[in-house]
């Protein structure tokens, strides 16, 4: 499988989008909830309308038009967006407002904006676009079934270029609800500390990616996607460990031929002793970055960690990520393993052009 | 690698009834669904009308042998998939690549919504376990572990047109070789908050819908689940019986009109009908009957019966809208009707539109009227419009 990355955007809790360097400053955040970083929209966005979309509409349609730009693709073949979550905040503002209202007098604006193909629509809608359109709601694989469409798409050759991304929002409520599952850490710890926080939890994150992937080689492309596969609950680090390495096999490649390892730490004790567990065995230390602690933990996360594959593969640099570490031109192939809840393992294999 | 998918399995559950067999006699009695909302709690439930499925969750669960505890949405989703699944009787289902491919709008919202009314007063009182589940991709998960199936579990969430989506996309899971049989569909518990955001569109029917009639006044909601149990070329060949039907077409368009409302051109329907039949190789003349998906609102029924128009005209093959039973049973619509297409192939039936009396001023077509049995069905088409502008149709062929 060959599928050519031509852009790569995110917006996340970093200054990821437009012109930013490439995570040059990284920002430092001390308490568990990363924001994302809003753009200025105007250039992306009528005025008007900035004003009515909630924040994940706006993220999404911004880092999708934006996507298409550095590609030079004016009209996808295909769109295709994930979204565990969807749009909560419109959720929220409706659910509220019926229960406080009683089911009277009511406005249908954010239940017309709460369904979850919004983002997805709302890119149709902009560019006029009649194509395949496509929204998955799974959960920690939401970003990884839309990928695998698009992958899907390009091979049974309905489409040249897919627009493919994901987008989650968190809102106070759903931050506050996930809360009191434990999810976040409990006391303030920095995000530039939070491999060595040793404690329980993790930092919520938000943000949107999207990219544009296409059959055929193109000019400028960051980098070729070469594998995906996922694979939900496992029975400890054996599992993952073999399953990485079947992966790799089937790409004729082993553990050493891998110049990078994303991993999925979050800084929860356990998730990062149990990926500690498969990986130390596997791969070395110097192979190995994480990137949660720029993003944050959310279910479409690894839609950012693609997005820092591809540039890193483009640029052949790391960014202050993991301060020992830099990538010479030998740099050649990128692999993610992302985790989710420790239940949801997701593998993509990036090389360079 | 699969060059063709069939359809070995069916399931549904809806407000005409709770299995397959049910649902062919309520079509054929002309008995719809609706009636006065009872399960569900809300203000409306004497003036606007719904078809909820005629089980309280306890019974539900029982059927589905779940925890009653949780959403209706799973429990509605498990009974139907696991009757498709038990129809196909697959001997050796669990050593093949299985996948199921739901689809649904509202997730646990039935339950969130309950937790939100405490949330609000106090954001650490509420019950968690009502909200552990309101992902939609939970209520897909829940159904997944009952079943035992692994390999490719996912969830589609495109509006009104979630469930065909979803039997599309897994049905490219198989032809691209990932799985040997998928189920796939989708599921849609009525809630209040559904009912509530259709009310402030104002285009609930206060009475019976009248889909594809020059009066109608709008949809009346649903609620339930329509699974197939999808096979590739090899494992049909392995099966006990002859299956039911291959899909044989299908196609995701874009209206890119409005986020909720459609074209009066209906380029959207225009799109995704044409671009199914390019796919299955069939002329419009092949179409035996289309499922419409004929909500009973003034601009869908005007979008799609345009497009019809467009496609079809002069010779226009028989149609109908089950929603007509069933109400409009949103994520759940394009699985539930798939259903019936597929036993409209099999058994050779076209399923009446209820109360349809006046035909639409612009449209030069009927909706079939009665119950018809005997007739030569070879290729059906079915129909899922949904906000966002997404359209779907499948078609499917006799085998």
């Amino acid at each position: 499988m060959k599928v050519y990355i031509r852009s790569a955007v995110s917006i996340s809790a970093q200054n990821t989008f437009g012109n930013a360097p490439f995570l040059k400053d990284i920002i430092e955040y001390t308490s568990p909830r990363l924001k994302a970083i809003e753009p200025d929209y105007k250039s992306y966005i009528d005025a008007r309308l900035i004003r009515r979309m909630s924040r994940i509409i706006r993220m999404g349609v911004a880092a999708a038009k934006e996507s298409l730009t550095e590609a030079g693709v004016a009209m996808p073949d295909a769109i295709v967006t994930g979204t565990a979550y969807g749009c909560l905040e419109d959720t929220g503002i409706f659910l509220s407002r019926m229960i406080e209202q009683e089911e009277e007098a009511l406005s249908p604006t954010a239940f017309i904006q709460s369904t979850h193909n919004t983002v997805g629509a709302q890119i149709a809608l902009m560019l006029q676009c009649h194509q395949y359109n496509n929204t998955f709601v799974h959960k920690g694989f939401s970003f990884e079934s839309a990928l695998q469409d698009a992958i899907m798409l390009l091979q049974e050759q309905e489409a040249t270029n897919v627009l493919t991304g994901a987008a989650d929002e968190l809102t106070d409520a759903s931050y506050a609800v996930l809360n009191r599952f434990n999810l976040y850490k409990k006391e303030p710890v920095s995000n530039l500390s939070l491999y060595q926080s040793a404690s329980p939890g993790t930092i919520a994150g938000e943000g949107t990616a999207f990219f544009v992937l296409s059959d055929q080689p193109g000019r400028h492309d960051l980098g070729v996607l070469t594998g995906l596969q996922t694979f939900y609950r496992h029975s400890g680090p054996t599992e993952v460990s073999e399953r990485i390495t079947t992966f790799l096999a089937s790409n004729d490649l082993n553990a050493e031929d891998i110049d990078l390892v994303i991993t999925g730490k979050n800084g929860d004790l356990d998730t990062d002793e149990l990926i500690d567990q498969w990986y130390n065995p596997l791969f070395k230390p110097q192979q190995q970055i994480n990137y949660k602690h720029l993003s944050g933990e959310y279910p479409t996360a690894s839609s950012f960690a693609l997005w820092l594959a591809a540039r890193i593969i483009k640029t052949k640099a790391i960014p202050a990520l993991v301060k020992a570490k830099t990538l010479t031109q030998s740099t050649k192939t990128v692999l993610i393993v992302n985790q989710y809840q420790n239940k949801y393992y997701s593998l993509m294999l990036l090389s360079a052009i | 690698m699969s060059a063709n998918v069939y359809i070995a399995g069916l399931g549904v559950i809806s407000g005409i009834g709770n299995n397959v067999s049910e649902h062919l006699a309520a079509f054929e009695k002309g008995k719809a669904g609706m009636a006065d909302i009872t399960w569900l709690k809300t203000r409306y439930a004497h003036e606007i009308p719904a078809a909820e499925v005629k089980q309280t969750n306890a019974q539900l669960a029982g059927k589905a042998g779940m925890d009653a505890g949780l959403s209706r949405t799973a429990l509605l989703s498990m009974i139907a998939a696991r009757e498709a699944l038990a129809d196909a009787d697959i001997s050796n289902f669990h050593s093949l690549r299985s996948g199921f491919v739901s689809a649904n709008t509202v997730g646990g919202m039935d339950k969130t919504e309950d937790f939100f009314a405490e949330f609000m007063n106090d954001n650490a009182s509420g019950d968690l376990q009502q909200v552990v589940n309101h992902e939609c991709g939970s209520v897909t998960e829940l159904v997944a572990n009952e079943l035992g199936i692994k390999d490719q579990v996912t969830t589609i969430s495109t509006a009104c047109s979630s469930s065909a989506n979803a039997i599309f996309y897994a049905a490219r899971l198989i032809k691209n070789g990932f799985l040997d049989v998928a189920i796939a569909g989708g599921v849609d518990s009525l809630t209040r908050f559904t009912l509530n955001g259709f009310n402030t569109l104002m285009i609930l029917d206060r009475h019976f819908c009248k889909p594809f009639d020059e009066n109608r006044q709008g949809l009346n909601l649903g609620e339930g689940a329509g699974y197939v149990v999808l096979v590739s070329e090899q494992v049909a060949q392995l099966l006990n019986k002859q299956p039911y039907a291959r899909l044989s077409g299908y196609q995701n368009s874009n209206d890119a009109y409005h986020q909720t409302a459609s074209s009066p051109e209906g380029t959207g329907p225009y799109l995704a009908m044409k671009g199914a039949l390019k796919k299955s190789g069939l002329k419009p003349e092949d179409i035996d009957y289309i499922n419409l998906h004929g909500t009973g609102t003034a601009n869908n029924d005007q979008s799609e019966g345009t497009a019809v128009k467009r496609l079809f005209g002069p010779r226009y093959p028989k149609m109908s809208s089950t929603k007509s039973f069933t109400g409009h049973t949103l994520g759940a619509s394009g699985g539930i009707e798939a259903v019936f297409s597929v036993l409209a192939v099999k058994h050779g039936i076209i399923y009446p539109n209820l109360r349809f009396e006046t035909p639409m001023a612009d449209m030069p077509f009927r909706p079939v009227k009665e119950f018809l049995k005997g007739q030569t069905v070879n290729h059906v088409l079915s129909n899922s419009f949904g906000f966002g502008g997404n359209c779907t149709s499948l078609i499917f062929s006799k085998v």
